[in-house]
């Protein structure tokens, strides 16, 4: 790990600050993937801002009738919180099926949100890498890529986003908060946040340097039957091949996001409305446009049948 | 284990000093003189945490993960470094009432804190409930990855009671239960090469039945 000069954050405003003046400056909360990624140099901050002490830590009602989740509250408190497991039981099925209980206790909610992706090329610094590496090359590209994505990817990077929260969180059509060094606050929806990479797979979201998340907002419960179906090597512990976050109504309608295909959770409203005709029309409208490898073409229609099974048990 | 001289070097007493500090894993072979100068510049954080009930003040580069704190600077080598990348669970603590990988985190983000390891569990002649149930089922073969097992077993099963939810759970509002379903599930992180793993369960669910 490269050395780093370390500060406990008592301000949300004057640590939006910290990271903002200095280029080479990160926030730390959990940790749990930053820190992975420092001991193998992949991430070089040369200053840490630890913004445990802000306060961010509480859910709370919102006055248009859903919830504010703080961006300090860990994997496991939102997952186990008594609302979201009535109102919004799609995010504390996705929290579940993803990490492990100890990286669960430590990871927060915005770093959930952050964290980058498990490309191995992305962690192998003696390949090249365009998100690591900008203008290198990719490795995946014509490697091995039975994981990676199968659309909104790029001639650049072909990783995908590795969460389970997101996707949840994409269907309930949550929104980011934060706050910068000058105290201004902006509301990202979270369909805007993720960027597809382009040419620029650097750059994971939207977020500036120095951009501090402080919450996220889900709107007031959607009601329904909500599903997160992930499909992976192992029973447990792994990250998704695919994924699918999905909130149903007793009338068939619904909407649907995907995990484990591209550069961000994946939801297309004009699919969502195709939801009672079925899990293939749904899919073909979702990844029209999709260029998967021959490692990774499988992922089509493991979607298709991932979402077959959440259809089949939502009439159940 | 602090002062390594060159005539010791033996296995421990290299794996020890490599892994005291980041420096000297990053350093090649035969660069051992720059080394002062180079650990001089890095200015050392003050830390103060409780260790199984023991209040214990550290001045640490910033680097020093929990892990190593508690192995190199504290001596409490019971918790083990696996992976050091939070995938084997071998490194499992529990601090202010959770688990989490001691290896993925850093020792001065745990100002004020209570850590508990596996040698403020029990002791040889009190042993915790789960650990003279890892021993009664044959919990372990090579023993490496038992105190972690232990950590993460203790605090499955307060969670369990406390009602956090777990993957395997149909229902989500209602209390989870002690099966031998969940407590596969909820140890998913901690890995046992020599594949001890039913015989983990059964502990844990003697420990859970004599509770309940």
């Amino acid at each position: 790990m490269r050395a780093f000069t370390y500060e406990r954050a008592k301000d949300a405003v004057a640590a939006a600050r910290a990271v903002a003046t200095n280029p080479s400056a990160k926030f730390i909360a959990g940790g749990t993937n930053l820190l992975d990624l420092m001991k193998i140099e992949v991430e070089v901050p040369t200053h840490l801002v630890d913004v445990q002490d802000l306060g961010f830590d509480k859910i709370e009602a919102t006055p248009e009738g859903g919830l504010r989740i703080g961006a300090l509250v860990t994997n496991t408190n939102l997952a186990a919180d008594a609302l979201i497991r009535r109102d919004y039981g799609v995010l504390t099925r996705a929290i579940v099926a993803g990490a492990s209980g100890q990286l669960r206790n430590k990871a927060s909610t915005a770093g959930n949100l952050l964290q980058r992706t498990r490309c191995p090329y992305f962690y192998d610094t003696n390949m090249v890498c365009n998100k690591r590496k900008p203008g290198s090359g990719c490795a995946a590209i014509g490697g091995y890529s039975r994981q990676w994505g199968v659309i909104g990817i790029s001639e650049s990077c072909i990783a995908t986003f590795p969460g389970d929260m997101a996707v949840a969180m994409r269907v309930l059509d949550a929104v980011i908060e934060t706050i910068d060094g000058e105290g201004q606050s902006r509301s990202i929806p979270i369909a805007d946040f993720h960027r597809l990479w382009g040419d620029t797979p650097e750059r994971d979201t939207v977020l500036r340097q120095g951009e501090l998340i402080t919450a996220v907002t889900l709107p007031k419960p959607l009601g329904g039957r909500h599903f997160y179906e992930k499909v992976r090597d192992r029973a447990s512990y792994a990250y998704a091949l695919v994924s699918v976050a999905a909130v149903i109504q007793s009338d068939g309608t619904g909407r649907v996001a995907f995990g484990g295909l591209a550069p961000k959770p994946w939801r297309v409203e004009e699919a969502d409305a195709l939801l009672p005709r079925g899990a293939a029309a749904v899919t073909e409208r979702a990844f029209q446009g999709a260029t998967p490898t021959k490692d990774n073409a499988f992922k089509l229609p493991l979607a298709t049948r991932a979402l077959a099974a959440v259809l089949a048990e939502a009439k159940a | 284990m602090s002062g390594i001289s060159p005539t010791d070097l033996s296995r421990r007493g290299l794996l020890a000093g490599s892994a005291a500090t980041a420096v000297a894993v990053a350093a090649p072979v035969g660069t051992a003189t720059a080394q002062p100068a180079k650990a001089a510049a890095i200015e050392l954080l003050p830390v103060r945490f409780t260790v199984n009930g023991k209040e214990r003040a550290l001045s640490l580069d910033p680097r020093t993960t929990l892990l190593d704190a508690l192995r190199e600077h504290l001596q409490l080598t019971g918790t083990k470094k696996g992976c050091d990348h939070g995938q084997c669970g071998a490194c499992t603590v529990i601090v202010d009432g959770v688990r989490i990988n001691a290896c993925l985190t850093l020792a001065v983000m745990h100002e004020g804190d209570a850590i508990t390891t596996i040698e403020g569990l029990g002791t040889p002649d009190k042993l915790h409930p789960m650990q003279a149930a890892f021993v009664k089922h044959d919990g372990f073969q090579c023993g490496y990855c038992t105190p972690g097992q232990i950590c993460s077993a203790v605090a499955v099963l307060d969670e369990i009671e406390r009602g956090i939810p777990s993957h395997v759970q149909d229902d989500l509002t209602a209390r989870p239960q002690a099966t031998n379903a969940e407590m596969r599930e909820r140890m998913s992180g901690n890995i046992c090469r020599c594949g001890a793993y039913s015989n983990i369960a059964e502990a844990m669910a003697d420990v859970a039945g004599a509770k309940a």
